[in-house]
């Protein structure tokens, strides 16, 4: 494509006009002399309104303006994972080697190593005809982390030479009979979803390991979950937790517009958190985006959609992706800032009217797919709302939850409390319990959701008992609401409270969730069949093998004790009088 | 070469239009002359080939179309050399002492960069400020931000002066340098500030910036880049560990507020620009230790909070910028209690990254908390008395009530001059939970009960 040059006519701010363009909309372009990573965001007339991604001091009229021909990338191939980026795919240590402690202007750094060299192994051979989308072959990007060199979903072809060895991304691994020459890297503008075969039902659970979770408020793959970052709520932790424990293959962590000690902090740590299962660094299949609050407010806006991108690339090599975006919020000022500036007219709030329908392209490109090569992958999401004083009917929050299916209510009562993970059982919620339902019957359990409504229906009850309790004391209430209480918290406390420091208790699979469960529910039953037979209830309530039931969850091989436990219930109840 | 026009087209409120010039730089530092000689500096805000908008920091009083206009081509800098230390400048960075002009050894562009994340360090180095609120539960680190959320008629200054005079790293005798920028603040309030830094001694570490009520609002948008700017030269060329005070925030936000309603702009929440967001970021994330280097910023800023609304966009976009906050209170200052900080809406982000072993002292975590809970259910208590009256409460939940009101006395309240060390705090705190039974310091785990409970120091 041709490339031309244009003229700066206006400045002002992060806008500005430019003419004698000829780029469509969301084409890269660099303004000024230093040249500015830049998009064209309008047409008007003969101008073209662009925002730039850095700061335009000293910018003036009659500066040049460099088209690209083409829209904001990212540079997908092997050298991704381990990256810390800024949020137009720059990776920040290199921008330290390239500019010192402060970020300066006009920098372009590659987004992933062009010089390295990258064993390629061929998967294709001569004369095979390639789809869009279908492996040519693979690089052993980390330890475990197999890299595919995909056909980019654009191409297709037949093979007339492949090579074996070591290779830059740049140089060339294939060619095809039309004489196209494919390297290892691709570019793919980050506003567009990258293609799949066809999107599945939200049908797989993603297994966390935590029993609220994985037991309540389950997130299926491919699917999209809320939570609020208010402070104090455990967050950090629970991010911690999720991306060590879920079962999923790869790891984007979008820090939009957080503070510059808090990503300092997680930039340190983050790379020392080993990965449970594997015990290699958690960094190895990770890929970080940092763009704090005073970082360029367009490179903010751009981060989200770079991070999704980069993300869909690992799922179309059929891997599950997990992408949490800390924090929405912050994103979606970054779309009221640039809006205001480009005078458009607000909606809610002053932020623009096309919030709702931003936010649900955003969510729309998570999901569990048939990738173009017939394989699966997915993207999970998992978006962090801060709404401001914790009002959750401001904007953000409200479209966020209206295109969400898991919400899960961060409490800090609850932290306070020191009751971990502390998602607030009666707000939280899941729609995927439906559809995950068939999985749990065949894999675990037939009784699974009907155990989990009949412990969600006791803690409902223990909620509205504990309103009466706060003003005329549990003494008051009749036996068999007591009986109640005491099962809600025997629930919240051996099952809902989870420890993520305790080596066995932090991670919990599927079967022990339920078999745990069950045994409480089982005491419940047991409990109330005594007392329909006049067993008064602190009788009941002191029965050894309920604190016997307490301490099962922190067994690795938790059976045969729990086998014991429910077999001392049987004959305590039996003998009790 | 720079070219002086007579080309000014309009005159809004600060703001100047300029017709007919060559290219000129956004953000670009413009000189103006009357027609009378006088000088007045502009900065840039919107450029093209047709018309260049300026907003004039001194004030458009006595500028005309005759009026000649110089744009020198290069963004506003601000003149550095250690001898800046002690000097008193106006809001646009000029003598106000009498003294002379500052001779740069550097000159540094006041926008100033990004912090890359990638080059920050952690903070964690705990600041005794000497002020018990602050040091035992809401504990601030070097390289920290957190503003002090106010009221009017609201001793704030006052809070932030003690903690200027008084705050030093744990074990070194060096104090800090202090920058302090003052925006739209009354003469009487600048002559407080400046009264004390000269009865303390404290002027000959530090750096003041005042912008007074009654000086042009436009000059207070650059005040603290100014302040900052000198506070990054400081810190990283001078390896000085540099306390940043600004007060008020309030005002600053009014002033940006101002120009975006000169410029036209479309208003976001209450009128403040949509902008502010990121305008506020950009200073409040001036503060850090960049790895490598000796010296650090920690920000202080001052905003009182409209009607005391917690939720107005200055707090509350604050609030999610800074590292916390320290909640001044009006009943408590009603109660006369000083420093009114209300420790229950407060919060130290960073306060775990400087507390405990190694730090202070391994019981800090847990007292901390075993206060805040106790002093939370005595407040909310206060409460349930109005209604059933004193009689009515447990026995438990006396206690509890007279934990708080003590804890308020002895523990929040403490002279302006009184500069308690970290272990004192503690062992106030410690003195105030003997009150309460063993078995309800249910935070506290038991080896640091037997170690520094009272009850047990006591028999050593």
């Amino acid at each position: 494509m041709e490339v031309g040059t244009g003229k700066v006519h206006r400045v002002a701010g992060p806008v500005v006009q430019a003419t004698g363009l000829k780029s469509h909309m969301y084409d890269l372009v660099l303004v000024g002399e230093e040249g500015l990573m830049s998009e064209v965001i309008g047409i008007a007339g003969d101008k073209h309104v662009i925002q730039v991604y850095e700061d335009t001091a000293g910018v003036k009229p009659g500066e040049p303006v460099k088209e690209t021909g083409a829209p904001l990338v990212a540079q997908l191939g092997p050298g991704i994972l381990t990256s810390i980026y800024d949020g137009i795919q720059r990776p920040l240590p290199k921008l330290v080697e390239a500019s010192g402690n402060f970020i300066s202007r006009g920098l372009f750094v590659d987004g992933i190593d062009h010089k390295k060299k990258w064993e390629f192994e061929p998967v294709a051979k001569k004369g095979d005809k390639l789809e869009p989308g279908q492996t040519i072959g693979t690089v052993q990007e980390q330890l475990l982390i197999k890299h595919k060199i995909m056909m980019p979903p654009d191409k297709r072809g037949t093979v007339k030479e492949i090579k074996s060895g070591n290779f830059t991304v740049e140089e060339t691994i294939c060619v095809l009979e039309d004489g196209t020459e494919l390297p290892m890297i691709q570019y793919w503008p980050v506003r567009r979803a990258r293609p799949s075969r066809s999107k599945e039902a939200p049908s797989i659970p993603l297994r966390t390991g935590q029993r609220v979770i994985d037991g309540f408020f389950s997130l299926a793959k491919g699917g999209t979950a809320a939570i609020p970052g208010g402070f104090g709520t455990g967050k950090t932790v629970m991010q911690q937790t999720l991306s060590k424990w879920s079962d999923v293959d790869i790891v984007v962590y979008v820090g939009c517009g957080e503070r510059g000690n808090e990503m300092a902090d997680l930039l340190h740590e983050f790379p020392e958190l080993v990965d449970p299962r594997t015990d290699r660094p958690l960094m190895e299949r990770s890929i970080v985006y940092a763009n704090t609050s005073n970082m360029p407010v367009a490179a903010r806006e751009a981060s989200i959609y770079t991070g999704i991108t980069t993300g869909e690339y690992y799922r179309d090599m059929g891997y599950d992706v997990m992408m949490t975006a800390d924090s929405t919020s912050r994103w979606a000022e970054a779309m009221r800032e640039l809006s205001s500036r480009l005078e458009e007219m607000p909606g809610e709030e002053g932020y623009p009217a096309y919030l709702g329908a931003r936010l649900a392209d955003f969510y729309e490109r998570s999901g569990r797919v048939t990738t173009l090569e017939g394989t699966e992958g997915s993207v999970s999401i998992v978006g962090a709302v801060s709404p401001p004083g914790g009002d959750f009917t401001e904007p953000v929050t409200q479209n966020t939850l209206r295109i969400t299916k898991v919400f899960w209510a961060l409490d800090s009562k609850l932290t306070q409390r020191r009751h971990f993970p502390s998602i607030n059982w009666l707000d939280s919620y899941s729609l995927y319990d439906l559809t995950l339902e068939p999985w749990f019957v065949e894999n675990v359990s037939p009784d699974w959701n009907k155990n989990k409504r009949r412990a969600m229906s006791i803690l409902q009850e223990n909620a509205e008992l504990e309103e009466i309790v706060m003003l005329v004391g549990s003494d008051a209430l009749p036996e068999d609401q007591q009986l109640t209480l005491e099962v809600a918290r025997m629930i919240i406390n051996f099952w809902l409270a989870q420890s993520a420091f305790h080596p066995v208790d932090t991670f919990c699979p599927y079967k022990k969730q339920f078999d745990l469960l069950a045994a409480i529910l089982q005491f419940r039953d047991h409990a109330f069949e005594a007392l329909a037979r006049g067993v008064p209830t602190d009788v009941i309530l002191g029965t050894p093998s309920k604190d016997a039931l307490a301490k099962v969850r922190l067994l690795e091989d938790y059976e045969p004790e729990l086998e014991k436990v429910r077999a001392q219930m049987e004959s305590e109840f039996k003998t009790m009088s | 070469m720079t070219k002086e026009y007579k080309t000014i087209n309009e005159i809004k409120g600060p703001l100047l239009f300029v017709e007919k010039t060559e290219p000129v730089g956004y953000n670009e530092l413009v000189e103006i002359r009357t027609e009378t000689g006088e000088m007045k500096r502009g900065q840039v805000l919107d450029t093209s080939n047709e018309i260049v908008v300026v907003q004039v920091f001194e004030g458009t009083g006595g500028l005309g179309k005759e009026s000649s206009v110089k744009f020198t081509g290069d963004v506003i800098k601000m003149p550095l050399s250690p001898d800046i230390i002690g000097r008193v400048l106006s809001g646009s960075g000029l003598p106000r002492d009498g003294g002379p002009p500052i001779v740069p050894d550097v000159s540094k562009d006041i926008a100033g960069a990004a912090i890359n994340p990638a080059a920050r360090e952690k903070p964690r180095a705990f600041i005794q400020t000497g002020i018990s609120t602050i040091d035992g539960t809401n504990t601030l680190v070097r390289g920290q931000k957190l503003p002090i959320f106010s009221g009017a008629g609201l001793p704030h200054n006052d809070v932030a002066l003690q903690i200027a005079r008084q705050a030093k790293a744990l074990g070194e005798a060096e104090s800090f340098a202090v920058v302090f920028c003052a925006m739209g603040i009354t003469n009487e309030e600048a002559q407080h500030f400046m009264a004390d830094f000269e009865r303390t001694g404290a002027l000959e570490r530090a750096v003041v910036f005042l912008n007074l009520a009654d000086d042009p609002a436009v000059e207070r948008l650059l005040t603290p880049q100014l302040g900052l700017t000198t506070a990054e030269y400081l810190a990283f060329d001078l390896d000085m560990h540099v306390l940043v005070i600004y007060t008020d925030m309030t005002n600053y936000c009014e002033a940006m507020r101002q120009m975006g309603a000169a410029r036209e702009e479309v208003p976001g929440r209450r009128g403040y620009p949509g902008y502010m967001y990121t305008t506020l970021a950009i200073q409040y994330e001036r503060a850090g230790i960049i790895t490598g280097k000796n010296g650090s910023i920690t920000q202080f800023p001052i905003l009182t909070m409209p009607g005391d609304d917690i939720t107005h966009p200055i707090p509350d976009l604050s609030g999610y910028i800074t590292e916390g906050q320290l909640i001044v209170s009006r009943e408590l200052h009603r109660k006369g209690i000083y420093p009114p900080i209300d420790i229950r809406p407060s919060l130290s982000r960073l306060m775990n990254s400087g507390i405990g072993a190694g730090h202070t002292r391994e019981d800090h975590r847990a007292v901390s908390d075993q206060l805040y809970a106790y002093y939370a259910e005595g407040c909310d208590l206060r409460g349930l008395v109005a209604i059933v009256g004193k009689e009515a409460l447990s026995e438990r939940d006396r206690l509890v009530l007279e934990f708080a009101d003590a804890f308020e006395q002895k523990f929040v309240n403490q002279g302006r001059d009184e500069d308690r060390s970290i272990f004192d705090t503690l062992d106030i705190g410690w003195n105030l939970l003997q009150a309460l039974p063993e078995t309800m310091l249910t935070r506290i785990d038991d080896h640091l009960i037997k170690k520094y409970h009272p009850r047990y120091r006591k028999k050593e």
